[in-house]
């Protein structure tokens, strides 16, 4: 006779932990549902407030908001001489403080993947991003006090007879420049690390001096990093409204005249409408690079 | 005479406390294919990195055709380089990989496109083009690597380890190939190997490396008979030790009847121990009865495997010549 033993009844955690095997998309399901509902919420639901709202209006006596679609704010946004100067002026800055960051991130990452010994490279990294520890706020008035009459750029400059650019659109692209460094070196720096000594080294040997080198070679093989920094570093300045108020003097950038209309004009609907230019900009902008295969580099 | 292609004098190349290479003397001459065959390790590729101007010598000269380059950048000195990884240009058309040289040269671009279609034509590549070298297979890349190297005329071409990548079967191919476009072209070939067999097969002359410093430099037939060391005799193939005198296992005749007559002036009477088949040869482990074990190869031309597999066991007499003798000096 044989005792056919069955084996003891499965527990609701082995239970689960079955039907969740066999089920793979219910695992998905119950692994993604929370943090969708964050993106969906918060993050496109601000985005689509913010939509919204741009097509609505102010009551001019009462200040209150008139949920009534009307085209007026993008009217005045793109009609407004001033607006398109502001505009342009804010894609200018942001262009130039992308081109000073790729200068000065070139030379930085290529020593850092190049020339540093690999065990010190972690240290660099890191070197890179404390500035990112500390608060944007703080940095930006630190470069206010520098960049004062008296301040230490002055004092610098001083002994040969120059001084610094003092408060205006060029000690805006200066310190936007300044905080969004890291944002370009990492992509720039990874990029290098990836691309083989070796090519370096072919250029060279085919002839190739360092400025033919970094054109024909490590610029194409880096392009794709460069454009992923530049997203960070032309987006970052875009939307940036905080520098401008300490150090760029009576300058305007789109940032501001958001942060203007929702605080002192007290017009949330044209901020609204203000703040959809950066946002398509940089659409247009992702649409662009999404050829060069730089996506994938994010 | 004319001064050597290359004309290394006391070179040195120490990375921290780490001496990669002390002190090197060698000519290489005019139109030679020469091998630096040694190790990984033994400063062979640091010696050729040195020459290409990749690496600083930490002390020493380096002439090329009698001009002192030793503190000349890559891209002013007249060699080109065939790297171990080819290092071709992934973002540039086959075509532009091979162009870049003389691009960077200023040559004009229909007689740049020429002269690429031709050296192209030269690894047998007319048809690649336009080619990514990601679409290309690694004996394909190879011969790019090569192409892009040759379409410039340097003095002396630099062949860094190129055929490491590639399977035995391609390999062999492309050595015959590398020795008929050397022999075409007329370029003096530096060639880096660790592979003694790819040296033996391919070069002039070959110097053989360890631990930095050069052990033996000849040709191929003086560094196999006539090695001037145990590490050259040991590196460059098998090296039996019989009564204080050394034979290669393939001069050693394996004699099943012990009592026959006698092959070569020299003998000696052991037993096999083992059997290595490996088709076209068969190894012999024979343990003498003096004490000792040597290895003996034997073409496999009138047995098949099965016969010599049974010979296990059984007492044979060994015979050689004493011309194939060799001593080497003891290393301490």
């Amino acid at each position: 006779m044989t005792v056919v033993t069955s084996p003891p009844a499965p527990g609701f955690r082995r239970r689960v932990a079955a039907l969740l095997h066999r089920r793979p998309r219910l695992r998905l399901a119950l692994l993604l549902s929370a943090p969708l509902a964050w993106l969906l919420i918060a993050y496109l639901g601000a985005l689509a407030a913010m939509l919204l709202t741009a097509f609505w209006s102010t009551d001019t006596f009462t200040g209150n908001i008139v949920k009534q679609f009307t085209l007026q704010n993008f009217k005045d946004v793109f009609g407004d001489p001033v607006y398109r100067t502001i505009a342009l002026r804010s894609l200018g800055v942001a262009a130039l403080v992308t081109v000073v960051d790729a200068v000065l991130a070139y030379p930085m990452a290529f020593f850092m993947a190049k020339v540093a010994r690999p065990r010190s490279r972690p240290f660099l990294v890191i070197a890179i991003l404390t500035p990112l520890w500390a608060a944007y706020l703080v940095k930006a008035y630190a470069w206010r006090v520098m960049l004062a009459d008296g301040g230490l750029v002055n004092w610098a400059l001083k002994p040969f007879g120059l001084s610094g650019p003092g408060y205006g659109l060029p000690a805006t692209v200066v310190v936007l420049a300044y905080l969004w460094l890291p944002y370009m070196i990492l992509p720039l720096y990874a990029g290098l690390e990836r691309m083989p000594d070796s090519l370096l080294d072919a250029s060279g040997d085919l002839g190739g001096r360092t400025g033919r080198t970094f054109r024909s070679v490590v610029l194409p093989m880096t392009f794709p990093s460069l454009v992923a920094g530049s997203i960070f570093t032309f987006s970052l300045s875009l939307g940036d409204y905080i520098t401008v108020k300490i150090v760029g003097g009576k300058s305007q950038l789109i940032g501001n005249v958001v942060y203007d209309n929702i605080g002192a004009a007290n017009n949330l609907p044209f901020a609204a409408a203000v703040a959809t230019l950066p946002v398509m900009v940089m659409l247009i902008y992702i649409a662009a690079v999404r050829r060069t295969g730089a996506l994938e580099e994010l | 005479m004319p001064a050597p292609a290359v004309r290394l004098h006391d070179l040195r190349k120490s990375f921290g406390d780490v001496t990669a290479v002390s002190g090197i003397d060698l000519d290489i001459h005019d139109g030679e294919f020469f091998s630096m065959l040694g190790p990984s390790g033994s400063g062979k590729t640091t010696v050729l990195r040195m020459i290409a101007g990749f690496e600083r010598p930490t002390g020493g000269t380096i002439e090329l055709a009698g001009r002192d380059v030793t503190r000349l950048a890559p891209f002013d000195r007249d060699v080109n380089t065939v790297f171990q990884d080819y290092a071709l240009f992934p973002h540039m058309s086959v075509l532009q990989n091979v162009e870049y040289g003389l691009k960077v040269k200023r040559v004009r671009r229909t007689e740049r496109r020429e002269r690429a279609l031709e050296a192209l034509g030269s690894v047998r590549l007319e048809g690649f083009a336009e080619r990514r070298p990601a679409q290309l297979s690694g004996g394909q890349r190879q011969r790019v690597a090569l192409a892009r190297a040759l379409v410039n005329e340097p003095k002396v071409l630099l062949l860094d380890e190129p055929l490491g990548a590639l399977d035995l079967k391609l390999r062999e191919e492309m050595q015959i190939e590398l020795k008929e476009i050397q022999r075409r072209v007329g370029i003096t070939f530096l060639f880096v190997t660790h592979d003694q067999e790819e040296a033996l097969t391919m070069s002039d002359r070959i110097a053989v490396f360890n631990n930095g410093a050069i052990e033996q430099v000849g040709t191929p037939a003086e560094v196999y008979e006539r090695p001037a060391s145990a590490f050259v005799a040991g590196f460059v193939g098998t090296s039996n030790l019989i009564g204080g005198v050394s034979v290669r296992p393939e001069k050693i005749h394996v004699d099943t009847q012990p009592e026959g007559p006698a092959q070569g002036d020299r003998q000696a009477l052991g037993t096999i121990a083992e059997v290595v088949y490996a088709g076209a040869v068969t190894r012999f482990v024979v343990d003498l009865e003096d004490g000792g074990r040597v290895v003996a190869l034997q073409q496999n031309q009138q047995t098949s495997s099965m016969d010599v597999m049974r010979l296990r066991g059984s007492r044979v007499r060994l015979g050689w010549k004493s011309v194939h003798e060799y001593r080497t000096p003891q290393e301490d």
